[in-house]
């Protein structure tokens, strides 16, 4: 990703109302500007979440300052926390060929492979419950992924963010669960069909 | 940027009139502006801020609250939304003709019918002629340095100052900004000291049925009847431009930051096509003027800081060597045309050099604008020939419509 360095990442999650999409991306804001990035706007869509339903969020980072607050249309990455919503909205709308596609999912990276993207999985549910959060906790883990894939903000930079957002609510467990999920991480590059995990 | 931190512009509002050391919020909750009394309800509740937090049954109540707090002599706090705006009105049009310093946020959102929860600047605009000063901030840390920033000139100039800021785009995104030291803001904003403050042992008659001539009063001297005081209130309105300025070197004095109270002019110096617009949609420009200058064209963007009072001389001197002016803006005149294209045009007919003017309307309801076609809007004004009369060229054009 050293390539998109230098210009604004455009980052787009999908999740579920109340699943805590905005508050990952939250934490990735306050990452990146504690790691240099001197432009950081994370917009929510504008509109009457329900509980459940696919929801998404806008973050853009830059090394300048960020004047347009527009809602993101060609992202760069997409962060998705619940692969159900693969089945529900395309997520691929208006990526970037050859962006990042990071999913929280029980299968295998293989059964995520989308032609002219590079894919990037892992089991946040099922790690997130091993780091000691309650099921269905999958915010923070994901972070873990992004952090993996996209290279763009220090995994200790992303999981100290994670414990100063979530102080008095088990900050070294979701902490943790980023940091597994970072070690599990499976990527593969289906613009070439090579696995990148190494 | 150290202490720099990245939050809502809702919580950067509350953050500021909680360093203002407000004495009374009095707040109905609206969309988009229900987190910023929810902040100031939290912190007044952790102790972490020494207020009293008056919950109404409405807006016209808060202002109300507002009102007879600032008659006190403490200083009050509302922010409000929209139709929370409108079912103030009565009560505005009261604060500004008490003179009453109170500062209020509002966070900018359509007007129903139909219902929109979305952002456009109609609610303050209906609001224009109410006697309130009307700033609106571009982005966060316009929110905090305006804000605090309206406190004192509200107090100085005894007029009520409304601080808008986009609903959803500023109130609810997420950005970095800076917070001044407690000390920093205490230096610049003295403790509230109202002259005409109730007070049983100095008993006064204040706002009542006012003649229409001027008479003396029990000490037979010369007092104003209600034309007077509405000029009063006029002309200290107009002399609030050179307030808010030096307001502004103050506040840069003491925090660092400022410089551009009135307008914020990019890449205006030498260009031939000057957008303007107001809140948040003139930062979005900044990056179209970049393209545009890209491809050749001598373009600039010029923010307008301030609403009411309405800085025409230095709009219109700003403007002096532009060829083209376009008018972007949320909000309208019903059965006229944009009512800040109309205020530059009316600016601009005194001066020897009068631009070719362009009105567009964009982002009603939250209509999205797209970067895109802000691009190709001006750049098509900008490379166009085509003659069009009088009358045409002076319709607003509206951007994005989906008939």
């Amino acid at each position: 990703m050293q390539s998109i360095k230098d210009q604004m990442i455009q980052i787009r999650w999908h999740g579920r109302g109340g699943q805590g999409a905005i508050t990952a991306a939250k934490v990735v804001a306050e990452a990146a500007f504690r790691s240099g990035y001197g432009g950081a706007v994370m917009a929510p869509t504008f509109g009457t979440e329900r509980r459940g339903a696919p929801v998404t969020t806008s973050l853009k980072i830059a090394h300048n300052k960020i004047y347009d607050l527009s809602p993101i249309t060609t992202p760069d990455i997409v962060v998705v926390l619940d692969y159900m919503i693969l089945y529900e909205v395309d997520v691929t709308a208006g990526l970037k060929p050859g962006g990042w596609i990071i999913l929280n999912s029980p299968l295998t990276v293989e059964k995520h492979l989308f032609p002219g993207y590079r894919t990037a999985v892992a089991n946040a549910t099922r790690l997130g419950v091993e780091a000691g959060l309650n099921k269905g906790i999958v915010n923070t883990g994901i972070i873990g992924a992004f952090g993996r894939a996209s290279g763009l903000i220090d995994i200790d930079i992303l999981t100290e963010a994670i414990a100063a957002e979530f102080a008095g609510r088990k900050p070294e467990e979701n902490a943790l669960a980023a940091r597994l999920v970072y070690d599990a991480t499976l990527m593969r590059d289906s613009t070439t069909g090579e696995s990148t995990d190494a | 940027m150290s202490d720099a931190i990245i939050e809502s512009g809702n919580v950067a509002a509350a953050m500021a009139v909680q360093l203002a050391r407000a004495e009374v919020i009095a707040a109905y909750p609206i969309t988009p502006q229900t987190p910023v009394t929810e902040k100031l309800s939290e912190l007044i509740t952790s102790g972490e801020m020494d207020a009293e937090y008056v919950a109404v049954e409405s807006e016209h109540s808060a202002m109300a609250v507002c009102i007879g707090a600032a008659s006190a002599g403490v200083r009050p706090f509302t922010a409000t939304s929209s139709n929370g705006l409108l079912y103030m009105s009565e009560q505005l049009h009261w604060a500004a003709g008490a003179r009453l310093p109170i500062v209020m946020c509002v966070v900018n959102r359509g007007i129903g019918a139909p219902w929109s929860v979305w952002n456009d600047h109609q609610d303050a605009i209906s609001q224009r002629d109410a006697g309130w000063i009307q700033i609106f901030a571009k982005d966060h840390q316009e929110i905090v340095d305006s804000t605090l920033k309206a406190f004192r000139l509200a107090e100085l100039t005894h007029i009520p100052v409304m601080v808008n800021y986009d609903g959803y785009y500023l109130s609810h995104t997420y950005m970095p900004f800076e917070t001044p030291e407690p000390e920093q803001v205490d230096a610049f904003l003295p403790t509230f000291e109202y002259k005409h403050a109730l007070n049983p042992e100095r008993p006064e008659s204040l706002n009542t049925v006012t003649l229409p001539d001027a008479r003396r009063d029990v000490k037979s001297i010369q007092r104003g009847g209600y034309m007077d005081l509405r000029h009063n209130l006029h002309e200290e309105m107009r002399l609030a431009i050179k307030v808010w300025q030096e307001i502004d070197q103050e506040f840069q004095k003491v925090c660092g930051r400022g410089g551009a109270p009135i307008i914020d002019p990019y890449r205006c110096d030498d260009a031939d096509f000057v957008v303007v617009a107001m809140g948040s949609l003139a930062n979005q420009f900044r990056d179209v003027v970049d393209r545009l200058r890209d491809d050749g064209l001598k373009v600039g963007v010029l923010a307008l800081q301030i609403y009411r009072p309405f800085p025409n001389s230095i709009i219109a001197e700003a403007l002096q060597s532009a060829k083209h002016v376009m008018v972007y803006e949320k909000g309208l005149s019903y059965g006229y045309q944009g009512a800040l294209y109309g205020d530059i045009k009316s600016a601009l007919y005194p001066y020897p050099s009068r631009p070719c003017l362009h009105n567009f309307i964009v982002g009603l309801g939250g209509r999205g604008i797209p970067t895109e076609s802000l691009f190709q809007t001006v750049k098509t004004a900008c490379v166009q020939d085509e003659q069009m009369s009088p009358a045409q060229a002076d319709e607003p054009r509206w951007i994005g419509l989906q008939l």
